[in-house]
């Protein structure tokens, strides 16, 4: 198929379900050399830039920080904290727009930059990594804040830690970037290529496996050869690069997996359970960065292409920057730019405004003309001509998916494997009735999860009425007990002159007792009023005016009962 | 052969014994089809639906008293699950009983609160915390959105507010059915 490209001679590959062979649009962004963004005068940082706990701010308005520092911690275990990519004052801490496909804004810490980018006090640099325990380099992984870069943004040091139950063989490093227009991973294994060497090495050590598969789509012959170089250079037989055939998918964890070994991940389930861990190669690099030199993920490569924007290029940026300043530095927009869009064509999602940061997930920012994004086709009825299975690269069976999103039918649709898709898009690609099945699926998942919180929440509320139930029940009987006591009393008194006497007597001593109260609560002293402000006294008659005014409400209320 | 007999013969008085030992052990108590309707049901406990609670509708439902459509809290999605469970279609929602609002929880006016404890006796699921003659106050984690506290407030202080909006709880929306496609670019050489 490939094969003209490809050297595979090497090694057996096999093939997924399925997939799609798209115009790659990848040499636009790779004329320029690799090279660091400027200093924006401000950073913009989403507490939520990864999957799970968003981080919990450490820093005040105003104090002064350090490039590196720590400025929100991560709150439970699937968490990361967030760094100060640059060095100056925080300037504000609340809501701004984040990049999200709601277009809402999200709690962020906005740094004003001091243009120093002086460094803080860094954890050591742990050199010996191979006679460190892995949970020490978990430990690492984690309080550096690296997420998957690949997109995910899942916390990479929660997928180091698969558990005693999955011993892990493998590991995969993805270097597929299967999707059209983007090129950071490409860059960074042909300039990098060390980093993701090193990276490498650091992981299987700390996930415990014998040998390392790095694979790479056949489209990027220049990575390729520098990994190689890389590998040969640092002498370690387990790590080998693979190139893969030019596929989308194959970027997919679980496609990347069957691509190089033949092995299928369960539906429903995780690599780990077959002994594989999958990391993109951005990632292994931030894991070196963070083991070996003991800095944070402060900074990613983005892509930054499309025909909306003059010079297509690949950049370092530092985590925060807004995306309109990188724009800015590429040169701004053409007149063609009609769509801006994070992520590639197939997965990534349209942003409402270029005042968004750029965040550890923002792989790239595609600038995209019409004729690269042209406005969707009119969804005509399915025709069942069972194209979108066909390319499915999860096996699925969009049509009969996209049949039971469309009647909200979520317990039909998990029963079609609904969150094994990958959302790839390949079936909407293909559909000749332009239905945008991926939409529907990305509705019915988030119907789903929020239906499982409903479910929970409705079982909470069930209990609490229920224990409301039981309650009022058990005061009526003891309601009732106390009347048919007080009748039983009553029907022993031997005779009802002097009950009736007895009656009299005791509303009497309770009619003094209650006058005794009263007087008793009436000189209330009011206590610390020796220093107080105006402010203070009026705020007291206040309060005061307005106990009066309820009592007098309540007793109006009380009769109107 | 004799063995044979006496072995089956044993094994089968033991599963007797086992099976009719357990379906006296663990009976389920109450009625498993009114759970599993009441299971689907949203539990706000409005009363919308002409029933005292989501229990008791449940019950009607199952006794073939009552349509699965009268439900406005659970709207389209109760619907569908009920009929699911049930094998029935589905129909839409039963317009006398109210209609499917965005979810909102009650807030007190903390200013205007009498402290008359109506409200709390109002609330099916004991979200509001208060004594007489003090200050009330909504526990908004607790709160169904119900309204039933709303009509006997003697003085009007207890207002619907709805759930604002946040990332975590944002939902992919259906799809417009008129507009279909990828983003993605096509063919672009
Ligand atoms: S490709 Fe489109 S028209 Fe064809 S079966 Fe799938 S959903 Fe239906
Ligand atoms: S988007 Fe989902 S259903 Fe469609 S082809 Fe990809 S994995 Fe299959
Ligand atoms: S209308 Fe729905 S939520 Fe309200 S009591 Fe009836 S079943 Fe429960």
């Amino acid at each position: 198929m490939a094969a003209a490209r490809s050297d595979t001679a090497s090694r057996r590959l096999w093939k997924f379900h399925g997939g799609l062979h798209l115009a790659e649009n990848k040499a636009q962004s790779v004329t320029q050399p690799l090279r660091p963004a400027a200093l924006p005068k401000r950073l913009i940082l989403p507490l939520q830039q990864h999957i799970g706990e968003s981080a919990q701010p450490l820093v005040q308005v105003g104090q002064r920080v350090l490039k590196g520092e720590m400025l929100a911690r991560p709150q439970g275990y699937i968490s990361a904290p967030i760094h100060a990519p640059s060095s100056g004052v925080v300037a504000a801490i609340g809501e701004l727009p984040v990049p999200h496909p709601s277009g809402l804004e999200g709690l962020c810490i906005v740094i004003e930059t001091d243009g120093e980018d002086r460094w803080g006090r860094l954890p050591d640099a742990i050199e010996a990594f191979e006679k460190c325990a892995p949970e020490v380099l978990r430990e690492r992984v984690r309080s550096a804040g690296v997420v998957g870069l690949g997109g995910a943004a899942f916390p990479s040091s929660v997928k180091l830690n698969p558990g005693p139950d999955h011993p892990i063989h493998t590991l995969i490093l993805n270097g597929a970037e299967c999707e059209p227009y983007i090129t950071c991973d490409q860059m960074l294994m042909r300039e990098q290529p060390e980093r993701v060497v090193s990276g490498a090495h650091v992981l299987l050590h700390a996930l415990g496996a014998d040998r390392c598969l790095i694979g790479v789509e056949d489209n990027k012959p220049e990575a390729i050869q520098a990994l190689k170089r890389a590998v040969a250079a640092a002498g370690v037989a387990s790590l080998e690069v693979v190139a893969v055939p030019t596929l989308y998918p194959s970027g997919g964890e679980k496609q990347l997996i069957q691509i190089l070994t033949g092995e299928e991940v369960p539906r429903h389930g995780i690599p780990a359970q077959i002994g594989y861990v999958c990391h993109n190669v951005g990632t292994a690099a931030a894991i070196a960065d963070a083991v070996l030199q003991g800095t944070p993920l402060v900074s990613r490569i983005v892509t930054v292409t499309g025909e909306g924007v003059r010079e297509a290029q690949n950049l370092e940026v530092l985590i925060g920057t807004p995306i309109s300043e990188l724009i800015a530095e590429c040169g701004g927009y053409t007149p063609e730019v009609s769509r801006l869009i994070l992520g590639g064509p197939m997965m990534g999602f349209a942003l409402h405004t270029d005042q968004v940061p750029i965040t550890k997930a923002a792989n790239c920012v595609f600038a995209a003309s019409l004729r690269e994004a042209p406005a969707p086709d009119p969804a005509a009825p399915c025709i069942r001509c069972g194209e979108c299975a066909r390319v499915c690269p999860a096996n699925l069976l969009p049509q009969q998916l996209y049949w039971y999103a469309r009647a909200k039918d979520l317990d039909k649709v998990q029963d079609y494997s609904l969150f094994d898709c990958i959302e790839c898009g390949c079936c909407s690609y293909v559909c000749p009735s332009h239905i945008p099945l991926v939409q529907y699926y990305r509705f019915a998942k988030a119907e789903s999860w929020a239906r499982e919180q409903e479910r929970s929440k409705s079982d909470h509320a069930r209990q609490r009425h229920q224990a409301r139930l039981q309650r009022l029940e058990r005061l009526e009987k003891e309601r009732k007990a106390r009347l048919r006591r007080r009748k039983e009393d009553l029907d022993k008194a031997p005779s009802t002159e002097r009950s009736s006497e007895q009656t009299k007597q005791a509303a009497i001593r309770a009619a003094i007792e209650r006058a005794k109260a009263k007087k008793a609560a009436q000189p209330v002293q009011p206590r610390n009023v020796d220093t107080l402000t105006p402010e203070q006294r009026e705020q007291i008659a206040n309060v005061e005016a307005r106990r009066r005014g309820g009592d007098r409400r309540a007793d109006t209320a009380g009769r109107e009962e | 052969m004799l063995s044979a007999v006496i072995a089956i013969s044993a094994l089968a008085l033991t599963f007797g014994l086992l099976l009719g030992y357990s379906a006296i052990r663990f009976r389920v108590e109450g009625d498993p089809v009114v759970d599993r309707i009441d299971a689907l049901l949203p539990q706000t406990q409005c009363g919308q639906c002409g029933f005292a609670g989501c229990r008791p509708y449940a019950q009607a439902i199952a006794q073939g008293e009552a349509e699965i459509n009268r439900c406005p809290p659970g709207g389209e999605t109760t619907i569908i699950g009920l009929a699911d469970l049930l094998g029935r279609d589905v129909v839409p929602l039963d317009a006398e009983r109210g209609e499917e609002k965005p979810k909102a929880v009650a807030v007190i006016d903390e200013q205007v609160c009498i402290g008359c404890t109506l409200c709390i006796q109002a609330c099916p699921v004991d979200a509001i915390l208060g004594a007489a003659k003090s200050m009330h106050t909504v526990i908004a984690s607790e709160c169904t959105g119900c309204e039933l506290c709303l009509p006997p407030c003697p003085v009007d202080c207890i207002h619907m507010t709805p759930v604002e909006q946040d990332i975590a709880h944002w939902k992919w929306p259906f799809p417009d059915a008129a507009s279909g496609g990828v983003i993605a670019a096509r063919e672009v050489h």
